[in-house]
């Protein structure tokens, strides 16, 4: 581990920040970056030692993000990863705070806040989707009103290195979900991978200081850079066979799509298990616990997910969405209906296709967003 | 098997017009390849959504559960040994069924599949014997019995048990199946590697509840995991808590399990929960010589009790 690394880690949230400025100190110029196979593995061993790196790796029949050892390169070869990136920086389970029912002891029943390591980390080869979908998710824990500081401080302290996606899934319609293959929203570097190697372009000052940090110094002009990607760009969108319809969602009145006849089919084949909200990079609830083993206990916050009957289940036993349909529907016109009035940017989707693969029966987005997207022409007929 | 459709949507229509059913519950073809989606027919013309193929491997029998309407249902082997079940612990009625049985031959392993080309599958083309996998630079062709789920490589009920109509004749079922080699190649490893064995198991774990939720049998109004007074178990990603969810359910389907494979099909990271349910069916099997959901006259072993019971331990 590096000084720099380890003074972060010995310091507490505050000086994590300091560091941080130090780290993303502001440039003027945005640089872009040839690599070649080569000098990959150097600059990566560069990096590792500034950052603790996260990236897809094969893990049993899947890709899945994960810490890289000393050793470990990241495996960019696969589609899209199984689980999206959202638990880097939004774990499924985290520690807030520890206690002591110890009454012996001063501090019994006090709250004492979990050091969590907030030094420099880059995710480095995640898709365009799942970095779009961060700043979807920002709109939940960073606002003017309310600063999440576990996200934030997460979000603060990673670098994300976009890999541009020439191989999109068929189930990926993220051209149409207000994102795309070679999207720039939301990374601090595109990465894109070219014959000889891979063309590195900064988007940020934080991409900056990474590409910096790497000793990849091969620069190339922008517009030589522009050249060589923008037809990688063109035929990666080529490929996205699988759209949305999502023009009149904005338009149609909010009571019309919940009172719309479909939902019961929609309902019908799914189990409320929690897999969609699990796997989409966007769906952010959260559910708050006390786990306490004799006197010493642990708060703690893990997903949770609309499809629970328990989400809405009130303390009286009033379950306000006690029935599947309701919860169905619930999924649904959030992120394709109140998300879209709300904040007036769009759908709560980047279309990574994640739920369509793996929902167990196969109930999918893209069919009930067009049914949401014209109401009046749906039948009972869902499944048609 | 791929002919069955028009028997299907046959009956069906024939128990709409008779007005014997309100709804016929089967499969509608799915948005992705190797994927078909359970549906409700409330009429005729939606029967025409209806499919029958090597696809339909979620069990059907969990759709029924304490619905009160006239239900026609699409039925395979497992299907049927679970509504038998569902029948026997009052889940539904048999006078509100008509069970429309389906000799299977197997339904396909969509991940084997996937695992055993270069690339996203984006087309499927089943014949009788052959599966047809085509994608962007492949396209290969398995024998359909090399690519079943792994439960129905080794079923020996693949013909519906109670029914009231076939759409075929039945199937050869299987012989010369080994049923539990997994089973016991797991009794014979130490406590340890045991340990580590289903560490392994329930590490991608993420506690969606696909697997229970999949499950005919999983119908508890409030299921062990979702208890707060007292709360049993904890909801984070702790790995002892993981296990405690996955062994407990399984304990809770020990003679009640029919091997449908929903659990594992379902599962969104591929774990194979069925080792833990096909130990306890063993145990059933060895200790009373016991298979669930074959006939409706016998409650299972373990939700009996007799005063003259032969084993010591339970007076």
């Amino acid at each position: 581990m590096t000084d720099a690394r380890h003074a972060v880690r010995k310091t507490g949230r505050h000086q994590a920040k300091a560091n941080r400025q130090l780290l993303y100190k502001r440039v003027e110029s945005m640089k872009v970056v040839k690599i070649d196979k080569k000098k990959w593995d150097q600059g990566l061993a560069a990096l590792k030692g500034v950052y603790r790196i996260f990236s897809p790796v094969k893990m049993k029949d899947a890709f899945e993000f994960k810490a890289l050892e000393e050793n470990e390169n990241p495996d960019l070869g696969g589609l899209n990863t199984r689980l999206s990136a959202k638990g880097l920086i939004y774990p499924q389970t985290e520690a807030m705070f520890t206690y002591t029912l110890d009454e012996s002891r001063e501090d019994h029943h006090i709250m004492s806040p979990v050091e969590t390591d907030y030094s420099p980390r880059a995710v480095i080869g995640l898709r365009p989707c799942d970095a779009d979908a961060f700043l979807l998710v920002q709109r939940n824990f960073d606002t003017p009103q309310y600063k999440d500081p576990y996200w934030i401080d997460a979000y603060e302290a990673t670098t994300i290195v976009g890999l541009a996606c020439e191989n999109p899934c068929s189930t990926c319609f993220c051209t149409s979900a207000g994102s795309g293959p070679f999207n720039e929203t939301g990374l601090d570097v595109l990465m894109v991978e070219t014959k000889d190697g891979y063309i590195l372009k900064s988007v940020t000052p934080k991409g900056e200081s990474l590409i910096a940090a790497s000793g990849w110094n091969d620069e190339i002009s922008p517009e030589e850079a522009q050249k060589q990607i923008e037809p990688l760009k063109t035929a990666a969108e080529q490929k996205i066979s699988s759209v949305v319809e999502t023009d009149q969602l904005k338009n149609k009145d909010a009571m019309t799509i919940y009172n719309a006849p479909f939902w019961d089919d929609v309902a019908f084949a799914c189990i409320n298990c929690g897999t969609c909200t699990f796997v989409c990079p966007t769906c952010w609830c959260f559910d708050i616990q006390d786990e306490t083993h004799k006197t010493e206990g642990v708060r703690m916050r893990n997903w949770d997910s609309c499809m629970f009957p328990l989400f809405t289940l009130h303390g009286s036993g009033h379950n306000p969405r006690g029935e599947k349909v309701q919860r169905v529907r619930q999924r649904f016109m959030h992120k394709l209906k109140y998300y879209v009035d709300k904040y007036n940017d769009g759908i709560q989707c980047v279309g990574c296709g994640r739920c369509v693969r793996a929902c167990p029966v196969n109930i999918d987005i893209r069919k009930v967003c067009s049914l949401m997207n014209q109401p009046e022409n749906a039948t009972c007929a869902a499944q048609s | 098997m791929l002919g069955y459709i028009d028997k299907i949507r046959e009956i069906g229509e024939r128990l709409f017009t008779d007005g014997k059913v309100d709804v016929v519950i089967g499969f509608a073809k799915g948005s992705m390849p190797m994927m078909n989606e359970p549906m409700m027919a409330r009429s005729s013309g939606d029967l025409q959504k209806m499919v029958w193929d090597g696809n339909c491997g979620i069990n059907l029998a969990n759709y029924l559960t304490n619905r009160k309407e006239k239900i026609g249902i699409v039925a395979k082997g497992c299907d049927s040994r679970n509504i038998v079940t569902h029948i026997i612990e009052n889940k539904i009625k048999r006078d509100q069924l008509y069970i429309i049985g389906v000799p299977c031959k197997g339904m396909i392993d969509r991940r084997a599949i996937s695992k055993a080309v270069p690339g996203e599958v984006t087309e499927v083309i089943e014949t009788r014997d052959s599966i047809r996998v085509k994608g962007r630079d492949f396209d290969e062709t398995f024998d359909r019995g090399d690519v079943l789920q792994k439960n129905c490589a080794v079923c020996l009920h693949r013909n519906p048990v109670i029914y009231d109509e076939l759409v075929a004749d039945p199937v050869v079922e299987q012989t010369g199946i080994d049923r539990y080699e997994d089973v016991r190649k797991i009794d014979s490893l130490s406590t340890e590697e045991k340990w580590r064995f289903f560490d392994d198991l329930l590490s991608p774990c993420v506690r969606c509840y696909a697997c229970r939720n999949a499950c005919p049998l999983c119908y508890c109004p409030t299921c062990f995991v979702d208890e707060s007074k007292p709360q049993w178990v904890g909801k984070g990603i702790d790995d002892i808590d993981i296990k405690t969810f996955h062994f407990l359910r399984a304990y809770h389907c020990a003679g009640r399990c029919t091997d449908c494979g929903s659990c594992e099909r379902s599962c969104p990271v591929g774990i194979n929960m069925r080792v833990l349910t096909k130990k306890l069916e063993m145990d059933c099997k060895d200790l009373f010589d016991w298979e669930a959901g074959l006939t409706l006259d016998k409650r299972p072993p373990l939700d009996t009790y007799r005063p003259d019971d032969p084993n010591n331990f339970i007076k």
